[in-house]
This record gives structure tokens, C-alpha cells and sequence, in this order.
């Protein structure tokens, strides 16, 4: 499924949550949606699932507007998640899944195939109320799946998990993706942003301030900073190559090695800079350093 | 466009066909609720509560210990003493009869003069309280003799003749056992039988039932709301339903729990009443003759039943039943709307006390409205929707106009379909606002949100 948003706002009583909020989603892929907190991003993700709707703007999917069906195909895990904590889980789960539109024979089909798949299958019969916080994730994010919709929006979907779980919950997700469903992550873990996310928009006081791909955002936010690892201990001291061209900004010991960051000053290629280290020294690591996304989303917001 | 390997084809248009989740939520409420053991056992046990509180006090009013008590009598005139005819209970002895006095006397009786000219010439001595049958058997006997005695002197006077006074002892003797019978006349001139007390009665319990239901239930739908809120489950549901079908939802699943638990309750205790009076009908009947019946406690309960049947049960049953619907709707709507904007028990309270003291205000103008159904009060308290599902069910037992019921009845749901579109657009905002508790002001401003 393909997402757009037209122009969203959305005001509140006392603030503005959304001003002229665009995104393009393409189908696929997965979609980071960033900022910080309260800067619109749930007020978002309600309007996209029909939660709330947009004082203005459209939503838009697959190109035409969105439709009140169209939230059964919406797979939604909200921050703000919860079981009701008397009933049993598997009660509860297919409760969910009944409510998202499958029929009593599908729902049971499915539930056994996901609790079979994430090991959980002694649970179902036990209380919520029994389970730890990272189990209800696991059957939150079952029954967020479960009527296998074509968008599925996490928000801060790893928050609970241990790192084991945590690394089920991302491989599902990029299963899930490679089946072809469009995902928006939303999250302020930003190595997952990296790891996961195709295209991110960034959303800083109710406006969209960054979007685009994550590779291509990374380039542009790039400020030619290379790092060079050498071989040879003895030469901490010695090191000196001084060039008009670049200037060192910080030179580490690690181990038998020694860690040099520097700035290209002038318009040298990369083959050239490397060359006068290459030629002086014993290189065994030479990368450009890109801006990651937590240094992109400080550098902007801030 | 999306790879199924997980589900078959055929899944989607079934996805289609089940728009309709309300009965999946109605379904939840309810279920989850029946299934309760304090559901089971309030169900079962009240019953037997109600019918133990007007059973028990019968029966224990019909055991007799077996002990018969002595009465000493001490008649000074010895007119009086051999009057009294020993009973089952009370065995009243003179002093001569007594072998030796002091010993287990349970009360003594002396009189001093004679009661014709004294009245006051009696009296009735005892460790304990002195039983109301010990006290009516002797003052109905003592009653009879002084009249016998006042006649006596009458015709002894010669002023009168004989066949008056014979006249008026044969008026006497017939008793003067007058019930007093009342009867109503409906629109179309037919006149029945009625009996204010038991209107009131009728009128009180069913009152009670919706003050209690009201409550109850209300107080339910309000606990349901929150835990959704404070378990953080809600934003989960409104993705795939709409808040306004999950409110709708929970109000009819929640309200049928209560009809359910009425229902049984009905079953249960008109089951108990049968078998009981059945069983209490039999033993308890053998006649008491010393004391006319209301007087020992005991029913007449033939015509108790005679006059029960003649209320129009229908006409009770169909207008309860609305009134409770309306009511309960109102003030579910109510009770979600307030629960919907705080987060916590504790924020209800602010919002809670104006709406229990309506609820408290029409229990009492209800409970004022069975001694006066036609005042201004109960007129007006039964019109007026946020009091009339308490009020009205008062006066309908007495009988009331028609316009009156009718224009109650408008007047209640178009308040609660007005009150719970309000509530719905408030509940659509509350459920997902955590933090602040709003003010009502804050929630005024809800109502135009998107």
C-alpha cells in the first residue's frame, strides 16, 4: 500500500499539532517517522488510522483518499498499548483479531500460527495480568499483525523487549517488508532508524522539517570527516603530516593502532588524501565518517 | 499488491462482511462480566435476601418457644380475673391458683378498682417488655367486660329501654370489623379494587430497583471506561473501532448484564415467594383466635394476592422497563463521559458528586412522592428526565394520566439522545487524552474537535 499525506493540519484547543504535514510513504518500504516528543507525530499516525481527522489535508492511499474500510487494512501498535488485564491471552488475542475483521475459524488459524512462531503457545491460557511486560509486547505485536494488513504502523514498537526479543520483533518487521507491506516505524531509537528505515521524515513543532531517503540524508548532512586507522605504536609521537588540505581533529591510541579523525579542508578527491597516508604510513582503515541519524535529528531539532 | 502467504485469499472479502463490531464489544462486556463469581453470587444471593427479609420476620413471628408464661393476676374487685382463658402461650392464674408465689411468673397483672368507673385501675407489670398479643388479649378482654359492665349500668338506669340496650349489645357483638376498601376508577369509568398501601409499596420497589440499577450499572459503565483508559488498551481498540461503537457497545453490553441480573432476580424471587408461602400458608394458619390477624403479624395473604393481581402488571412492567432504558442510558452516558477525560479513580470524585446527588435527590423526592403521588413535587420530579426514571416508577402503581407518562417519557429520551451525542464527541476526545485533568471549560471545547 502506498501513503500519502496532503497538507495535514490539526489543531487543538490550545495548540497547533500539525501544520501542513506531507509525507510520502512508498509501498514497501519501511518509513521512519521521527521527532521529538510531542511534536506531532502520534497526531499523525491517528489521522493516517482514522483515529482523528485532519482539520485540513487529506490522506491519501494508493492515491485516492482514504476510505473507513481502509482501516482494516491498517495495522496499528500504539505507544500507549495495553491488554484488557483480566482476560486470558488467548481470549484476548482473538478478541483483537475478531475486531479487526476476521472471522472466528481465520482468527484461530492465525493466532495458532503466530504463537506457534513466536513460542508463546503455553500462554494461552494464562491472565494478562500474569505476563511480563515483554510478553503482552509479543501478543500486542501478534494481534497488531494478525489480519495481515498491507500498512502496519509501530510506534515505538522495541520499547519493552529485550535485546533477544527486540531482534525478533525487527526481523518480523523486515520479513514482513520483504512480503511487500509498507511499514511506518515511529521511534527515537535511532540505530534502528538506521538499520531499518528506507525513508524517514522528521517532524520537529508540528511541521515536517526533514524527509527524504536515509542514504541520501545521511550524504547530504555529510561534513567530510575521514577516519584513518595506521599501524605502529611507536609513532603516536611522531605522527606529523601536515598538508594545507585537511586539518586533524582528534588522533586516538587503540590497541597497536592509532585512530585519526580529520576535516578535508580544500577540494581534494578522496584518492588523493588517502595517497599522502598511504604513501607515509602502514593503513589498515580508511572510511569517511557520515552523520548519524541521532547526530542528524540533534543537529536539526536543535 | 500484498503477498498473503500467511493468509488465504479467500480472507479479504470476509474482512469486508464484519464492519459491524459492535456486537464483538457487546459480546465482550457482557460475557466478561456474566462470568464473574461476584456476579454469580449477587445474582443468586439477593433473592434469597429479599424474600429472607420479608419471610423471616413472618416466621419468627409464627414460632411459639412452647414456654407458657404465667400471668399472675391480682384483681381486687375479682370481677375481672376469671375473664381471662388461658392460651397456648399465657396461662393466667390467680393467687389462689398459684401453689407458690414468686415462682416462674413471667408478668403480673393488677387491678385496683373497678375499670368502669377508673380506667386507669390497671396495669401490667413484667421483667421484659410485655408482647403485643399479651397486651391486646388483655386489653380487648378488659374492653369487653367494661362495656359489658357501662351497658349494665345503662339499662340498670332505667332511662333507657331494654330493647335499645339490647339493640346496641347485638351491635356490639357483630363487631364493627370494618375494612376499608379502596377503589380506583380508570378512564373509561371501570372501577377496581386498589390499595394504596400496596401502590406504594410497588411503586417503592420498583423505584429502589432503578435507583439501584442506576447506580449500579452506572458506576459500572464508568469503571469500564477508566480501565480501558488506565490499562492503555483503548488507543489499541479505536484503531479498528470507532470510539462511538465502542461507547454504544459497552452501554448495551453493560446494560444487558443488568437486565440479565433483573431478570433472574425476578425469576428467582417470585420461585422463592411461591414456594415459600406454600410452605408457610400450610402450618402457620391454624387460627390464632385471641387476636385479630394484623395484630399478630401474620397476612392475610389471600387477599393480599387478590389485590396484588389487580395492578395493572403490564402496564408497570412495559413502562419500568422504558423508563429504565431511558434512565440508564442517560446516566451511563453521563458516567462514560466523565470517566472518558481523567485517568485516575481519584479525578472521577470531582466530576461523580453532582451526578450522584441528582441520583440522590430523585431517590428522595421519590420516596417524598408515595405519600403525596399527585404534588408539585412528584409532578414535577417525574417530568423532569434526570429525575423522572426514579420518580415516576413511584406514581405509576397509583395511576396516573397518560399525557404524563407520555410526555415523561419524551421528555427522557430526547435528553439522553441529546446527552449522548454529547457524550460520544467527549468520550472520542477523553479516551486518548492522558495527563491534565481537564477542566469542564477544556471540554466544552472537545465537542468541536474534528
Amino acid at each position: 500500500m502506498e501513503l500519502k499525506t496532503k497538507n495535514i493540519t490539526k489543531q487543538y484547543a490550545n495548540h497547533l499539532a500539525l501544520s501542513n504535514a506531507s509525507i510520502e510513504v512508498p509501498q514497501g518500504t519501511v518509513f521512519g517517522l521521527l521527532g521529538p516528543n510531542g511534536a506531532g507525530k502520534t497526531t499523525l499516525i491517528r489521522i493516517i488510522t482514522r483515529i482523528t481527522a485532519p482539520d485540513s489535508g487529506e490522506v491519501l492511499i494508493n492515491g485516492r483518499p482514504s476510505r473507513e474500510e481502509d482501516t482494516y487494512n491498517i495495522g496499528y501498535l500504539p505507544e500507549e498499548r495495553g491488554l484488557y488485564r483480566k482476560m486470558k491471552v488467548g481470549e484476548q488475542a482473538m478478541y483483537l483479531a475478531r475486531l479487526r475483521g476476521l472471522s472466528k475459524a481465520d482468527a484461530h488459524r492465525e493466532l495458532m500460527k503466530w504463537f506457534e512462531r513466536f513460542d508463546i503457545m503455553s500462554w494461552y491460557n494464562r491472565k494478562v495480568e500474569e505476563l511480563s511486560k515483554g510478553m503482552a509486547q509479543k501478543v500486542q505485536f501478534i494481534s497488531t499483525v494478525i489480519h495481515n494488513p498491507d500498512l502496519l504502523i509501530f510506534d515505538e514498537p522495541f520499547s519493552g523487549f529485550d535485546p533477544v526479543n527486540a531482534e525478533l520483533i525487527k526481523n518480523e518487521m523486515l520479513r514482513l517488508k520483504n512480503e511487500g507491506k509498507t511499514i511506518i516505524l515511529s521511534t527515537h531509537n535511532m540505530e534502528s532508524v538506521e538499520e531499518l528505515c528506507d525513508n524517514i521524515a522528521l517532524i520537529n513543532k508540528s511541521q515536517v522539517v526533514l524527509q527524504g531517503k536515509v542514504f541520501d540524508i545521511r550524504q547530504q548532512h555529510r561534513s567530510d570527516i575521514y577516519r584513518f586507522r595506521l599501524r605502529g605504536n611507536d609513532f603516536a609521537k611522531d605522527f606529523e603530516i601536515t598538508h594545507p588540505t585537511f586539518f586533524v581533529l582528534s588522533q586516538a591510541p587503540y590497541h597497536e593502532f592509532i585512530d585519526l579523525r580529520i576535516k578535508k579542508q580544500d577540494d581534494i578527491s578522496n584518492s588523493e588524501l588517502a595517497k599522502l597516508f598511504f604513501d607515509r604510513y602502514d593503513v589498515v582503515g580508511f572510511e569517511e565518517e557520515l552523520p548519524t541519524m541521532n547526530d542528524i535529528f540533534i543537529k536539526t531539532v536543535s | 499488491m500484498s503477498f498473503p502467504h500467511l493468509l488465504p485469499c479467500t480472507l479479504y472479502p470476509k474482512k469486508r462482511q464484519m464492519m459491524n463490531n459492535i456486537n464483538l464489544i457487546i459480546g465482550r462486556e457482557y460475557s466478561t462480566r456474566v462470568r464473574k463469581k461476584s456476579f454469580i453470587l449477587m445474582t443468586l444471593l439477593t433473592p434469597f435476601l429479599m424474600v429472607g427479609l420479608v419471610f423471616v420476620p413472618l416466621w419468627l413471628s409464627s414460632i411459639k418457644d412452647g414456654n407458657i408464661r404465667n400471668i399472675a393476676v391480682i384483681d381486687q374487685t375479682g370481677v375481672y380475673a376469671p375473664l381471662f382463658e388461658s392460651t397456648d402461650l399465657y396461662k393466667f392464674q390467680t393467687k389462689e391458683q398459684m401453689p407458690l408465689l414468686g415462682g416462674d411468673i413471667f408478668a403480673i397483672l393488677e387491678i385496683s378498682g373497678d375499670l368502669s368507673e377508673n380506667p386507669q385501675a390497671v396495669s401490667l407489670t413484667s421483667e421484659r417488655q410485655a408482647p403485643q398479643d399479651l397486651q391486646s388479649i388483655i386489653r380487648r378482654t378488659l374492653n369487653e367486660k367494661v362495656t359489658q359492665q357501662r351497658l349494665d349500668a345503662l339499662a340498670d338506669s332505667k332511662d333507657v329501654s331494654t330493647e335499645a340496650i339490647t339493640q346496641v349489645r347485638s351491635i356490639l357483638d357483630s363487631g364493627s370489623n370494618i375494612s376499608l376498601r379502596t377503589l380506583r376508577q380508570d378512564g373509561e369509568g371501570n372501577v377496581q379494587e386498589s390499595s394504596t398501601v400496596l401502590a406504594a409499596v410497588i411503586g417503592m420497589v420498583f423505584t429502589i430497583l432503578i435507583y439501584m440499577f442506576l447506580l449500579m450499572y452506572g458506576a459500572m459503565v464508568m469503571q469500564a471506561v477508566l480501565e480501558e483508559k488506565k490499562s492503555r488498551i483503548v488507543e489499541v481498540m479505536v484503531s479498528s473501532v470507532k470510539p462511538v461503537k465502542l461507547l454504544i457497545g459497552k452501554i448495551i453490553g453493560i446494560g444487558l448484564v443488568g437486565i440479565t441480573q433483573l431478570l433472574l432476580w425476578g425469576i428467582l424471587v417470585s420461585v422463592l415467594f411461591g414456594v415459600l408461602s406454600l410452605f408457610i400458608s400450610m402450618p402457620a394458619q391454624p387460627e390464632i383466635p385471641m387476636a385479630s390477624p394484623v395484630e399478630i403479624g401474620g397476612f392475610d395473604i389471600e387477599g393480599i394476592m387478590a389485590s396484588v393481581m389487580n395492578f395493572n402488571w403490564l402496564e408497570i412492567i412495559v413502562y419500568f422497563i422504558l423508563f429504565f432504558i431511558g434512565g440508564y442510558i442517560l446516566y451511563a452516558s453521563i458516567f462514560a463521559m466523565f470517566a472518558s477525560a481523567v485517568d485516575s479513580d481519584e479525578d472521577t470524585q470531582q466530576f461523580m458528586m453532582p451526578v450522584m446527588i441528582i441520583i440522590m435527590f430523585a431517590l428522595y423526592a421519590g420516596i417524598y412522592s408515595v405519600s403525596n403521588p399527585d404534588g408539585p413535587l412528584a409532578f414535577w420530579a417525574s417530568l423532569i428526565p434526570f429525575t423522572s426514571p426514579i420518580v415516576m416508577m413511584v406514581r405509576i402503581p397509583f395511576g396516573i394520566p397518560l399525557w404524563e407518562k407520555l410526555l415523561s417519557l419524551v421528555l427522557l429520551y430526547g435528553t439522553f439522545l441529546l446527552i449522548s451525542v454529547v457524550a460520544a464527541k467527549i468520550y472520542r476526545v477523553g479516551i486518548l487524552m492522558y495527563g491534565k485533568k481537564p477542566t469542564l471549560k477544556e471540554m466544552v471545547k472537545w465537542l468541536r474537535y474534528k
